[in-house]
């Protein structure tokens, strides 16, 4: 299963080492030995478009934990007052995920929309002239963000809410039992016993939010300027629109590298294949 | 006056949630010229004729059912090897086992449009270009890891005392799996569908390149509508209220069993 998982990992690492242009026979690729890796290192887009990505990665990653394990714990299973309507809300906070990509991100460039979007409606019924959201690089960031907080949160949502229904509740009950206080059974019981998946989320999110693409491929893509071109959407731009397989391929070499290195550090924090003893 | 308070926060995101979807569906029952009117219109005459046109242009049947095949063949397919891989790493110690678990995470790093590329010269020398069972092939090895990682601290929180004393009782190792391990980790199964059906569902771009006129899915179906002249938000956004409906229901039904796993769990109370 490893080789199996490897071999297109490899093969894309191959294309790094070659000039080729989709269509034409691999025996027609020159081999430019470690070119491209130079150009991409060196090229200044590419250190703007990481910085881009690593701004998007944090803030959208920071906001959907922390937003997804505070629903969870509000709309969590519980034996005594139950929350009215609980069911309704569980159901509604994870609707946006399913939606599909392609939806959403037309979705959004309406709301988002200069002329007829619901947003600018909103603001004007305040006196607030039009506003371009999209034709503004600082604006069109935030707009992405939003996008992105309002899709994966759910998937944070979902996850917490599972685990938490996966524990043990004998230890909650013994820990109020022993007088703790909400606070004190979420911080000391709740959230140490759901560690793993809590950092297995975390891992996934992190790794998702260096590689979206469909989202903001229809929302922006990429502009204005290159305020929005996150690493992803400027590997595909270089493999499709400019045909440079072999640069495509370097810099995806340097995402994986940033995202093994960020991946190593979560699982730092805890890593659910040690064995607790 | 907590209760309010938090009752409001609740109500807030939950618009917050809904609103876009809603503004989706409503747009769905809208012409082309109703669409580009300023201001708030939520009174107007709902039209079908978005569906009427998608649903008679022929060809939908067939991309509902090729979606339908990949998305349920990849779910089925990616949770029982997944859960059986988990559990082989939570539970035997082997010689490579980190290996193996990193190397799955390794793919999952990997951006789509990269793998589309080698995915896409592969799968042509196999022979399996424009194939359901390769878009399906693709999705499970794509969906493989997360589900292994997440099964794998779902299982982690099984106590060991359990499958212990389900030995003891007289069950083989695989019915300790099929009938101690499985039962109490649902909740991780039923996340683990949700985001696998999810995903092979709603992809787009790989499923562009690997598919043709006969294999196509419905979000390949729907990105058709953006073209060089514009995009036709009607039709799109009726399509997209379309496809956003069997996952629905899937999540529903997944939903259901995080709960009772919760109220039949054996490790409670």
């Amino acid at each position: 299963m490893a080789v199996a998982c490897l071999y297109p990992v490899l093969s894309a690492l191959r294309l790094g080492f070659y000039d080729w242009s989709m269509g034409t026979p691999w025996s027609s690729a020159t081999y430019q030995g470690f070119d491209a890796f130079i150009r991409a290192f060196t090229d200044p887009a590419v250190w703007r478009s990481l910085y881009t990505t690593l701004v998007f990665a944090f803030v959208c990653v920071s906001a959907e934990m922390v937003l997804g394990i505070a629903l969870a714990l509000a709309l969590e299973e519980r034996k005594q007052k139950p929350l009215k309507g609980m069911m309704v809300f569980r159901t509604l906070f994870i609707l946006p995920m399913m939606i599909a990509p392609i939806a959403v991100g037309l979705t959004w460039r309406y709301l988002f929309d200069a002329q007829f979007g619901l947003l600018n409606a909103l603001v004007g019924l305040f006196g607030v002239e039009p506003i371009g959201w999209l034709a503004n690089e600082h604006l069109a960031f935030t707009a992405i963000i939003i996008a992105d907080i309002w899709q994966w949160t759910p998937f944070v949502f979902i996850m917490m809410i599972a685990a938490l229904a996966n524990m043990d509740t004998s230890v909650i009950e013994a820990a109020k039992i022993d007088g703790a206080t909400w606070w004190q059974s979420v911080w000391l019981v709740k959230l140490p016993m759901i560690q793993n998946v809590i950092v297995i989320t975390l891992l996934m999110r992190l790794i998702d939010a260096f590689r979206v693409l469909e989202v903001i491929y229809i929302l922006t893509f990429g502009g204005p300027g290159d305020s929005t071109e996150i690493l992803s959407l400027h590997i595909y731009k270089t493999a499709f629109i400019s045909q440079r397989l072999g640069s495509a391929a370097a810099i995806s070499v340097m995402l994986l590298m940033v995202v093994a290195l960020l991946s190593w550090w979560a699982l730092r924090l805890s890593n659910p294949l040690k064995d607790k003893e | 006056m907590k209760h309010r308070l938090h009752y409001a926060a609740l109500i807030f995101l939950a618009i917050f949630c809904v609103l876009p979807i809603v503004v989706m569906f409503v747009t769905s029952l809208k012409l082309q010229t109703q669409i580009f009117n300023t201001g708030i219109n939520f009174i107007f005459t709902p039209t079908l004729q978005n569906y009427r046109d998608v649903l008679n242009e022929g060809g939908f049947m067939r991309y509902l059912s090729n979606s339908l095949i990949v998305g349920l063949a990849s779910t089925l397919i990616t949770l029982a090897l997944g859960c059986m891989a988990a559990y082989g790493l939570a539970r035997f110690r082997f010689r490579g086992r980190n290996t193996v678990a990193y190397t799955t995470l390794l793919l999952r790093t990997v951006p789509l449009a990269v793998l589309a590329v080698p995915v896409f010269m592969i799968w042509n020398e196999a022979g399996i270009i424009n194939s359901l069972s390769g878009l399906v092939l693709l999705y499970v090895a794509v969906n493989l890891p997360f589900t292994i990682w997440l099964l794998y601290g779902f299982i982690a929180q099984v106590p060991i005392e359990l499958e212990e004393a389900a030995l003891m009782d007289g069950c083989s190792p695989i019915q300790v799996f099929y009938k101690v391990v499985l039962p109490l980790i649902k909740p991780g199964l039923a996340a683990a569908s949700i985001f696998t059906f999810r995903i092979a569902w709603n992809e787009f771009i790989l499923a562009l390149v690997l598919t043709d006129r006969a294999t196509r899915t419905l979000p390949v179906a729907a990105s058709l509508y953006i073209t060089d002249i514009g995009v036709d938000w009607g039709r799109i956004m009726a399509l997209g209220s379309l496809i956003a409906i069997p996952p629905l229901l899937f999540t529903f039904i997944a939903a259901q069993q995080i709960i009772t796993g919760l109220t039949a769990g054996s490790v409670k109370g």
